[in-house]
């Protein structure tokens, strides 16, 4: 089936869980064991994705492993909603991030949001092979992408 | 010998694994705040001081064109390079030098191959590889297959990791012209009983290439034991420097296929009337050449040379045994190839983590391992996998390595499953 509204609205990524809570979690975190614990935990708050979504249109090239992305955008709110499923748990992990920055917000303000700066605060790219860094690009890129689109 | 051999092992003879450790700089280092435990050594392995040293002297001391220049450089360059083609020729144990062309890796070595036999090639004609072939040695055959119209046939493999025998038999017949393996798996690890099939396959006038990029750094081929027809490896994983590898071919057969580039180097003679070829091995070697790289491989092969081989393997064994050993101590843990006869190579899943964590959080740990498809992606549709992380050990690792790939392992499972 695919996702319903309600689907991408109780997404807590972004909503109940938002940027402040992780960037003062991730305060507390000192070796790489707690870090990669934490954002593995991260990555378990991503709602379910509905199996027919996993589609080429919806699948996001560049990771080494496999990532969808899906959206919704609210009619009332003009708000952007997300969905994102990988099969690698590290992934999940970043995408909770991406989403905790970027999800349920209006396109505008999603394209006014420096990500880059967020993983620079989160000294995330030091801890990432530059190969998984290219797919965190990869997906923070199609979602602006979107963004853009929808803001037209 | 190449004159530019410096070789020389630290050890005299048995194998004393930490004297052999210090001939190889990168690795004493630290990564992630632990010593570095280099497992992808199948992707590409560390280099010898030797090697660094014979580029090094040969840029100082030596470098110019070669077969060119009418000077004491071009002289000493060409003397060197050559120097470095005999020995590949006697570790390969090929007749003459004229049948060891360098190439840029066993990826070109193929496709000069494929490219060279086409004309041979009609419609209906079959084309041999396996299941667990690199993509190396599928895609060049797909291409030439697509242009002549024949076809490529997979020979199937056993759960266990090997050549499912029975499938060979049944698909070796009169329309077969090429037959491509691996001499060893870069997945799997498995050593292919590579002898008897080719001695088969010429039954049936069939031509045979070997890919020995993951076998060369294991043990050393022999081509007049082998008869193959083709056979082809590349330097980086043989402990020489990238950018250069070796294709060994039968004489009579590099004869008569046509060159693979124009350019420089590889014509007799040049007018707009008519162009004519150089004499092999040159005829395949159009532009000039990957000199230093050359040298740096014949230095490789030189300080291989001048180990001790049979203590080197079973050292290799050792470090395969005890890996063997502690698979069970990682519960979850699945081990992908058990073939009876196996290079020191382990693919393997973890359940409930993907590959690519598995590559991650082992780094974080200072130990590098290959994760994803390795280029096999038949190999990992047969085994109904994405991929998987693969531990590829060479002569310089350790059974404490060994032992930290599964405490690392052990912990990662602790952690995050």
């Amino acid at each position: 089936m695919t996702a319903s509204k309600e689907q991408f609205l109780n997404n807590p990524l972004g909503q109940k869980t938002t940027l402040e809570d992780v960037l003062d979690d991730f305060d507390f975190l000192d070796d790489w064991e707690e870090r990669y614990a934490y954002i593995i935990d991260l990555g378990k708050q991503l709602p379910e994705f509905p199996e027919d979504e996993r589609v080429e249109k919806n699948y996001v090239h560049g990771c080494q492993s496999q990532v969808w992305l899906i959206h919704h955008q609210d009619p009332e709110t003009g708000r952007l909603y997300l969905l994102i499923d990988s099969d690698a748990m590290i992934v999940r992990g970043l995408a909770a991030i991406i989403l905790v920055a970027l999800n349920a917000k209006t396109p505008r303000d999603l394209l006014a949001t420096d990500i880059d700066e967020l993983f620079e605060r989160l000294d995330l790219f030091r801890h990432i092979s530059p190969t998984r860094g290219n797919g965190l690009r990869a997906m923070v890129g199609k979602i602006r992408d979107i963004a853009a689109a929808e803001a037209a | 010998m190449s004159d530019l051999s410096t070789a020389n092992p630290s050890r005299a003879k048995g194998f004393d694994v930490q004297a052999i450790r210090r001939d190889f700089p990168i690795l004493s280092q630290e990564v992630n705040g632990k010593p570095l435990v280099y497992l992808d050594n199948g992707a590409s392995a560390q280099k010898p001081q030797a090697v660094l040293d014979a580029m090094d002297r040969y840029y100082r001391e030596m470098h110019s064109n070669v077969h060119r220049g009418a000077h004491t450089l071009g002289d000493r360059a060409t003397t060197a390079f050559e120097g470095a083609r005999e020995t590949v020729r006697r570790f390969l144990n090929a007749g003459s030098t004229r049948e060891i062309i360098w190439t840029r890796g066993t990826t070109e070595a193929i496709n000069v191959v494929a490219n060279g036999l086409a004309p041979r090639l009609k419609e209906g004609d079959e084309i041999l590889v396996s299941h667990m072939e690199h993509h190396a040695n599928i895609v060049p055959w797909q291409m030439i297959a697509e242009r002549t119209g024949a076809k490529v046939i997979p020979i199937q493999v056993t759960p266990e990791g090997e050549l499912d025998l029975d499938s060979f038999n049944s698909l070796l017949n009169e329309r077969t012209r090429i037959l491509a393996l691996a001499h060893v798996s870069n997945v799997l690890g498995t050593v292919n009983p590579v002898a008897p099939l080719i001695e088969q396959a010429k039954k049936f006038g069939v031509l045979t290439l070997l890919d020995a990029a993951q076998a060369v750094p294991h043990f050393q081929p022999n081509m007049q034991e082998l008869g193959c027809d083709f056979y082809t490896f590349s330097s980086h994983k043989l402990f020489g420097p990238t950018g250069i590898g070796v294709l060994y071919g039968r004489a009579e057969l590099l004869e008569e296929m046509p060159p693979y580039q124009g350019g420089g180097e590889m014509i007799e003679r040049v007018s707009f009337e008519r162009t004519t070829w150089n004499v092999l091995p040159y005829k395949f070697e159009a532009g000039t050449p990957a000199i230093a790289e050359a040298v740096g491989l014949g230095a490789a092969i030189d300080y291989l040379n001048a180990l001790d081989r049979p203590a080197m393997e079973a050292a290799e064994m050792a470090l395969l045994e005890r890996a063997n050993e502690l698979v069970p101590s990682v519960p979850g843990l699945k081990i992908l190839g058990n073939a009876a006869r196996k290079v020191p190579v382990l693919s393997f899943t973890l359940e409930g983590l993907h590959p690519s964590d598995l590559g991650t959080l082992l780094d974080q740990q200072g130990i590098a391992i290959r994760t994803g498809h390795h280029c096999a992606m038949p190999l990992m549709d047969f085994y109904g996998v994405p991929g998987t992380a693969r531990a590829s050990f060479a002569f310089y690792n350790t059974l404490d390595e060994v032992d930290q790939l599964f405490a690392g392992l052990q912990k990662i499972q602790r952690l995050f499953t």
